[in-house]
């Protein structure tokens, strides 16, 4: 099943759903880092309020998605992380150093508007 | 088979003796136990009271040698002794007094037949050691279970996640942080975090006396917890005993915003959201 990746502005917003492959992580990660420069997009908000649990390959593979779309020139945002997945992920020492994360999409925008002023 | 019978028979005799001797003996008891300052926190009708029954118990579990209505009696005494103050060392105090008792009675009784006193002795000694194990082991385990009951009662009253701003939420840590009461608190204010929607929490520690690695890793674990659901954390009211154990064992702080104490941490977690607080006179 492919992630959708919807085009807000200069944002793109990708939405995880609950069960995904590896294979679907794989490739939502190489479209994003594709599209990131074809839209000319200052920022990306991956939204994983649906993932109620997070296996180490699927926060490898965020923090990898963040890294990768700093190196294209643009900035992440990960919004939505569950509280149990929260401290889950830290116990795991997958602490996304350096990635901007918020509570829900909403707050990414937000967040986002302050930083670049992109909404308007 | 022969000894065992003989040995019952010297047992049935000695319970009659307690029995036919039960207001003297138990009145020296009661008397030893005031003259050693034993259960001062009990008035001396209670003491009274109580010695009737543990002698009546006491004789019973002798006579029947079985101790179940003894461990029942023991564990209900210390259910009511226990809230008033009483030890551990005066409860096995008295029943061994009541054992030095009965058997300085015994010795009284039969100093001329020594080879009886022995026969008696080598019955009553075993079940008389019993006795006061069961009795003291009673005790410790009704004090066990009330230690545990507050240890969760503790647990319970634990520690509330405040909204103190529209999304700025305090954390007061008080006293003990123990592994389990740690997870608690991550579980309570990444939950908080949530459905206040908060940007910056404020974890004040001021009464946190000591942290150990594990309780200090917890709680930088917390901290990026929070930060991965998108608020900021401020600890604040660390003290030097505690910043100097951190340092020591190497928990890495870089990670954490730390203020010296609450209010500078709620004056930082203000300017983080952009209020500016102003005395009202300065506005006119």
């Amino acid at each position: 099943m492919e992630v959708p990746i919807l085009k807000q502005g200069q944002v793109l917003i990708a939405t995880f759903q609950a069960a995904l492959s590896d294979a679907d992580l794989n490739q939502l990660r190489s479209a994003l880092v594709q599209q990131v420069v074809r839209f000319r997009s200052r920022a990306v908000i991956v939204d994983v309020t649906a993932m109620d649990v997070m296996d180490s390959f699927a926060s490898r593979t965020l923090r990898e998605i963040a890294h990768m779309i700093r190196l294209r020139g643009a900035e992440t945002v990960i919004v939505g992380i569950q509280p149990e997945v929260a401290f889950a992920m830290v116990q795991l020492g997958l602490t996304l150093e350096g990635v901007a994360t918020a509570l829900d999409l909403e707050e990414g925008l937000a967040y986002l508007n302050q930083k670049f002023k992109i909404m308007k | 088979m022969v000894k065992r019978d003989e040995s019952s028979e010297l047992l049935r005799e000695l319970v009659a003796h307690l029995r036919q001797n039960r207001t003297q003996l138990r009145e020296e008891w009661v008397g030893r136990i005031s003259e050693t300052r034993l259960l001062t926190a009990m008035t001396k009708e209670e003491i009274f009271a109580e010695a009737t029954s543990v002698y009546d118990s006491y004789v019973e579990a002798l006579e029947t040698e079985t101790f179940e209505a003894l461990q029942a009696y023991a564990r209900n005494l210390s259910e009511r002794i226990i809230p008033r103050g009483v030890e551990t060392h005066e409860v096995v105090g008295i029943v061994l007094l009541l054992r030095d008792v009965l058997a300085r009675s015994l010795f009284a009784k039969y100093q001329t037949d020594f080879k009886k006193l022995n026969g008696i002795l080598d019955a009553y000694e075993p079940a008389a050691n019993r006795i006061a194990n069961t009795v003291a082991v009673g005790f410790v385990q009704e004090r066990e279970r009330v230690i545990r009951q507050q240890q969760e009662a503790i647990r319970e009253l634990s520690t509330p996640v405040l909204q103190v701003r529209e999304r700025l939420l305090i954390l007061p840590i008080i006293g003990v942080i123990d592994p389990q009461r740690a997870r608690q608190l991550t579980e309570q204010l990444l939950r908080g975090i949530r459905t206040n929607r908060a940007k910056v929490v404020v974890i004040d520690i001021t009464g946190v006396a000591a942290m150990d690695v594990t309780v200090a890793n917890h709680l930088v674990q917390t901290v990026e917890a929070s930060r991965l659901l998108g608020a900021t954390v401020i600890v604040t009211g660390l003290s030097p005993e505690i910043a100097q154990t951190l340092v020591t064992i190497g928990v890495d702080l870089g990670k954490m915003n730390t203020v010296g104490d609450l209010q500078g941490g709620i004056e930082q977690a203000e300017r983080l959201l952009g209020y500016k607080v102003m005395a009202l006179a300065e506005t006119s």
